[in-house]
């Protein structure tokens, strides 16, 4: 996994609430086989008009933000499926964090497994950001993730929440899969245990 | 003593394989159900590592939502779905997996297969790289989504990296009213918590209502978990419960069985056990609801009337309606019943069983699809198929003009080509109404089987007491 120490960019607005992964990526997409080539695909549907053209209103789409790490969401990022062909998208299309009120759990577990980080920050801020975006759309934040800090345009400083397992893994670059494997001896132990009834799919 | 547990805790603590400060727990995982969308890239993961799966004989597969429901006997048209159909189908022979493929009579909407084969069983933990796993929860089962890398840690490890949900006790008393089905049950808590509403928890359904219902329709509870947010949801395992399992293809047998249902009944939680957070609802209030917008917990009764923005105060949320109306081209303030409607589907992991099929043919029994609507019907598995034929139920649903089709995901997420055009309205008994959801453009009503037949003969949105 990439690793994730600090990150500066602009914010590029997206004031909705409820962003689910059907606008994320559409399901349509979701029949290739490899991880490649989704970003094409990030909020397609919002992004391109009938004929496939890209939609100049829509913010992806504006040549001044190309190029912007940090996506400003509205409430609850990410309801919906557990694809995690939309941490994909995002991180594809060049997003490192993203900046909402709320995340949805499952959306939130697979962007912290593909180094894209979501920064939950209090209403006040959010709506204040928000503000700023409008003010000044080449206001930088920088987010510094040892310190859990998001340095807002201005220089002022909020911390934000991260468990500190995915910000070791995140800092270290450290991949889940492997921690998981380290542990084979208590998976075994734990199969072998009396009380446990394993489960083993034989038909009758 | 030992303190109370509630059923949600006692199926955490019996599943901890290990615990290190500062990580998450490492959780075992009984069941791990499998379909093509979310697993060529774990599986092409396990390659790239040289990584077996670890027990094959935990997991199970089944092709579904790239699945086409045109009669099995034409090819896939898509290249793109055939190709990740066949890889499912090798990536299982390469691993060693037992699968029901295309052409298994078997085949189904995996979270349809599991409970009707008894794979689902009480006190397991069940994932699935698909966020309705939650649907595995009505038989007191922890079930719930994963993402592709989870997928795969699943198979290399048969264990995941968790954090213990917060305890949501969901309770409904009293009984419901003639028409009012379990599906209305679960969008009216949606409209009451918004689809953010448990987020971080797991949701234990319990109550006078909930013990009434039938394991198919404790299945359609369960399943929209997730629009309320929630990680899973799950009902203590009862009599009905075992009734069910009993004879399934996949459940213990003999003194297994007997040992195994010994086991179960120590799982419902105890008394005096407290949740994290705790909501009431009256069953004998509850009407048939409807979704007007484009999530789903903007929904209401199917008599209610399309709400104003201008009467929400937070600016976020005022704007994220307005934009909902908008795209759904409805105005505030008029009823949605009288609505015209494009197509009607019935299916989906939510409402795709006997059950539901047979709701829907009461309605349409006699009776004629209004020419303006396109309905379709499909069927959760093979297996349901089958049977729905064997009761006539086909018939009814041809008659009256409507399409039969095989099992699949089809029209809930529409990867299969059979999906909404811009601008339709449909009634749906899935459980998303995102936008393009059902097809770019495609504008969804969620509703139950029953007001999605009502809707279908009328032509617009109906309540079908009134029809
Ligand atoms: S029927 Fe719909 S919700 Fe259920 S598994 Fe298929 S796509 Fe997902």
């Amino acid at each position: 996994m990439a690793k994730f120490t600090t990150l500066t960019s602009r914010m590029m607005p997206m004031p909705v609430d409820n962003i689910d992964t059907d606008q994320i990526i559409p399901a349509r997409f979701l029949k290739t086989i490899s991880k490649e080539g989704l970003d094409k695909q990030l909020f397609n549907d919002w992004r391109y008009d009938a004929s496939g053209a890209p939609k100049p209103d829509f913010i992806l789409n504006a040549p001044e933000w190309q190029g912007v790490q940090i996506l400003l969401a509205g409430d609850n990022f990410g309801c919906g499926s557990s694809r995690e062909h939309a941490p994909w998208a995002l991180t594809q299309w060049g997003f490192r964090a993203i900046v909402s009120t709320s995340f949805a759990d499952i959306f939130k577990s697979n962007a912290l497994k593909n180094g894209l980080v979501p920064v939950v920050v209090p209403r006040d801020v959010h709506a204040k950001l928000f503000e700023m975006v409008a003010a000044d759309p080449h206001a930088t934040a920088t987010i510094g993730l040892a310190s859990q800090t998001l340095t807002l345009p201005g220089g002022a400083v909020v911390e934000f929440p991260v468990d500190a397992f995915s910000k070791h893994c995140l800092l270290e670059g450290v991949d889940e899969l492997g921690y998981i494997l380290q542990q084979m001896p208590a998976i075994e132990a734990y199969e072998a245990r009396k009380d446990v009834h394993l489960n083993t799919l034989n038909p009758s | 003593m030992s303190t109370p547990r509630t059923i949600i805790e006692k199926l955490w603590d019996s599943h901890v394989v290990a615990e290190r400060p500062g990580a998450p727990s490492l959780i075992y995982i009984d069941l791990h159900l499998v379909h093509e969308v979310t697993s060529p890239q774990a599986f092409a993961g396990l390659r790239a590592r040289g990584l077996k799966v670890r027990r094959p004989q935990n997991t199970f597969a089944t092709t579904d939502h790239s699945t086409p429901t045109t009669p099995r006997s034409l090819p896939i048209v898509d290249p793109i779905a055939k190709a990740q159909v066949e890889r499912l189908e090798s990536n299982c022979e390469e691993f060693g997996i037992p699968y029901f493929g295309f052409q298994s009579p078997h085949q189904g909407i995996v979270h349809v297969i599991g409970p009707e084969n008894g794979l689902t069983q009480p006190g397991m933990t069940v994932v699935c790289g698909d966020s309705h796993t939650a649907t595995h929860g009505a038989f007191g089962a922890l079930a719930f989504g994963i993402g592709t890398s989870e997928v795969e840690m699943v198979l290399a490890t048969q264990c995941l990296l968790q954090r213990k949900s917060k305890t949501y006790e969901v309770r409904v008393d009293g009984a419901l009213k003639p028409g009012v089905t379990a599906k209305d049950i679960i969008l009216a808590l949606i409209a009451r918590i918004g689809v953010g509403g448990g987020t971080g928890c797991v949701f234990e359904y319990r109550g006078q209502a909930i013990s009434a219902l039938s394991m198919e329709e404790r299945m359609t509870v369960c399943n929209m978990s997730i629009e309320g947010g929630a990680r899973a949801g799950l009902i203590a395992p009862d009599d009905k419960t075992y009734q069910f399992l009993a004879g399934k293809p996949f459940a213990p047998k003999g003194a297994e069985w007997d040992a195994a249902v010994e086991r179960w009944k120590r799982l419902p939680t105890d008394a005096g056990a407290t949740y994290d957070h705790t909501i009431t609802m009256d069953a004998n209030t509850l009407e048939p609801m409807i979704t007007f917008g484009t999530n789903p917990g903007m929904g209401m009764p199917v008599s209610g009337v399309v709400p104003d923005p201008a009467s929400l105060s937070d600016p976020l949320e005022r704007d994220s309606l307005a934009k909902a109306l908008r795209y759904m081209d409805l105005t505030p303030g008029k009823p949605l019943a009288g609505q015209p409607v494009n197509v009607v589907f019935v299916g989906s992991c939510t409402n795709s069983r006997m059950s539901d099929l047979r709701a829907a043919a009461g309605v349409l029994k006699g009776r004629k699809v209004s020419p303006k609507v396109r309905m379709m019907v499909v069927p959760g598995s093979m297996e349901i198929k089958r049977q729905a034929e064997a009761e006539g139920l086909d018939k009814v649903f041809r008659e009256a003009g409507a399409d039969w089709r095989e099992a699949g995901c089809s029209m809930c997420i529409a990867m299969n080509g059979d999906q909404l055009q811009p601008g339709e309205y449909s009634v749906s008994t899935s459980n998303r109404n995102f936008e393009g959801r059902q097809g770019k453009g495609g504008r969804t009503f969620l509703a139950s089987p029953l007001t999605a037949a009502a809707s279908a003969i009328a032509g617009v949105v109906t309540d079908a007491r009134k029809l």
